[in-house]
């Protein structure tokens, strides 16, 4: 390992330029993949803001024992994609009615609304297959008139977070490809530079696990150092969208770490198969 | 301990190296291969060292048989025998004795063993003074003698010389030749591929001819027959 480890320096020191547009490239490689998952990631959080306020609304037959509306609420509240219910009162209907629709406020002079069960569902319960079931269920009670819960825009809603998963998934394998194609390039180029040392290795006895580990250690720290850049570029895009244009989330710690893992994984991958390549021609 | 047994090697491209070569290389032997430039003397050194396999026919190197070797067995094989080449191919950027160190270190040989090992080759081939030089600055006969001290540094039981003399002048040939000798004497089996006549006439040595991939000579044909029909 020490002597992989003191050629992996020997490369970078031999060709520092070389090695300088290595983790570049690399860099700015991993930044465009860095900058789509922003977007991906702010997206997925505005709508996974909205899918948290899903909810079916009950409404229940004018005069409705306390008794009855109680019972039912325990009874929905024990369903297992229920997180949260909550009984309105048409007064309290009234009050969020105005509330919310501020400047029509004085339309809604009477207590005309009818009394309502809200209903929240616990996160991955908010797709329209389980929000439709539960409303059904729902429906099924005698005294409820009517069951609401949007479900136009609960379909889009998912259509939307589904085509953003499906880009983002699609898009995200294409820039780690290119990510590998362009890591296993620059590689390349550093196994060329060194093809004396490699053939002078073999022909003393050095086993192919044991010339390829300082091209992979190699790949791994170009990999690190470009992921490092592609994050502090990502950072000061995010910093200038937020300041210009629109607040935006950046990654969190664990996402950032999973990023740079994710480079050192392409730098060793593009490596390892630039080496593999030359050491089964030679 | 080298056998050649009915052995073609033919390139996709410049058609058939060696047709039908037998030949038998005994333990301690000193063998010089001559003929044409392009007469297939590279190419049979490179069977030796199992850089190239045969297309037809086999190769034993050591218990090692060229038919279905692993890129594993040819690593270990290698450590086992030393080469040199008309050009040196040394690392322009080591040293004398960083050069000869690299052949232990890439084989994990143990560190304490390195400095006296390299020590000792350099001793060997009467370099211990420019352990420090860089190839380019050293004469050619010197840079050829760092290249016999790293095939020597791991005690091989031959040492493959492919025209090692070529890029020399006369005196730096004639250093490199009796190096070759004393390496030798000291039990290390020589296979050298050479033009050089003069040198082939003055040493009395066992000699290979080849034309046009096939042996047209060998001085010790009628041992060296007996040996490969009898292991066949």
């Amino acid at each position: 390992m020490r002597l992989a480890l003191r050629e992996t320096m020997i490369g970078f020191r031999r060709a520092p330029m070389l090695s300088a547009l290595s983790i570049t490239t690399i860099a700015f490689s991993l930044f465009a993949f860095g900058l789509f998952s922003l977007v991906a990631v702010n997206i997925r959080k505005t709508l996974s803001d909205v899918e948290s306020r899903v909810e079916i609304r009950a409404f229940l037959a004018d005069g409705t024992a306390v008794e009855v509306v109680s019972a039912a609420m325990g009874d929905i509240g024990a369903f297992p994609e229920v997180s949260r219910v909550e009984y309105v009162s048409p007064d309290s209907a009234l009050a969020r009615a105005r509330a919310e629709l501020g400047e029509f406020k004085d339309v809604f002079e009477s207590a005309f609304l009818p009394a309502s069960i809200d209903v929240r569902m616990r996160e991955g319960h908010r797709d329209p297959a389980s929000l439709r079931t539960i409303a059904g269920r729902i429906k099924s009670f005698e005294f409820v008139d009517d069951v609401r819960y949007g479900e136009d825009w609960v379909d889009k809603l998912y259509r939307i977070r589904n085509v953003a998963t499906a880009a983002g998934v699609i898009l995200g394998l294409a820039f780690a490809a290119v990510a590998v194609i362009i890591i296993g390039a620059t590689i390349r180029m550093a196994v060329m530079a060194r093809a004396r040392e490699i053939s002078i290795m073999r022909l003393v006895g050095a086993t192919d696990a044991f010339i390829r580990r300082p091209f992979l250690i190699e790949g791994f720290l170009k990999g690190v150092l470009g992921g490092l850049l592609a994050l502090a570029l990502t950072w000061f895009a995010s910093v200038v969208i937020s300041r210009n244009f629109v607040q935006t989330e950046f990654f969190s710690r664990g996402l950032a770490s999973l990023g740079i893992i994710g480079g050192a994984v392409i730098g060793v991958l593009g490596s390892s198969l630039s080496v593999g390549r030359h050491l089964r021609k030679i | 301990m080298i056998r050649f047994q009915h052995v073609y090697k033919e390139y996709p491209r410049t058609g058939l190296a060696l047709q039908d070569v037998s030949l038998f290389i005994g333990k301690g032997e000193f063998v010089f291969f001559t003929g044409p430039s392009g007469a297939g003397k590279s190419s049979l050194l490179k069977l030796t060292y199992m850089e190239e396999l045969p297309t037809k026919g086999d190769v034993w190197v050591a218990g090692v048989r060229a038919k279905g070797v692993k890129r594993r067995e040819v690593a270990k094989l290698r450590r086992k025998l030393g080469v040199v080449f008309q050009d040196f191919r040394l690392l322009e950027d080591r040293t004398a004795e960083a050069n000869i160190a690299f052949a232990l270190e890439v084989i994990d040989a143990p560190r304490t063993a390195i400095g006296p090992k390299v020590a000792r080759a350099l001793a060997q081939v009467g370099l211990s003074a420019k352990a420090t030089s860089l190839p380019s600055e050293m004469s050619g006969g010197e840079q050829q003698r760092v290249a016999i001290a790293r095939a020597l540094v791991n005690d091989p039981f031959v040492l493959i010389a492919d025209e090692p003399t070529g890029n020399l002048d006369e005196r730096a040939t004639r250093g490199v030749f009796q190096l070759l000798r004393d390496i030798n004497a000291s039990g290390t089996a020589v296979m050298m591929a050479t033009h050089n006549l003069e040198l082939v006439r003055r040493s009395g040595y066992r000699t290979i001819e080849i034309n046009r991939g096939q042996v047209v000579f060998d001085s010790n044909e009628a041992e060296s027959k007996k040996k490969v029909e009898g292991l066949a």
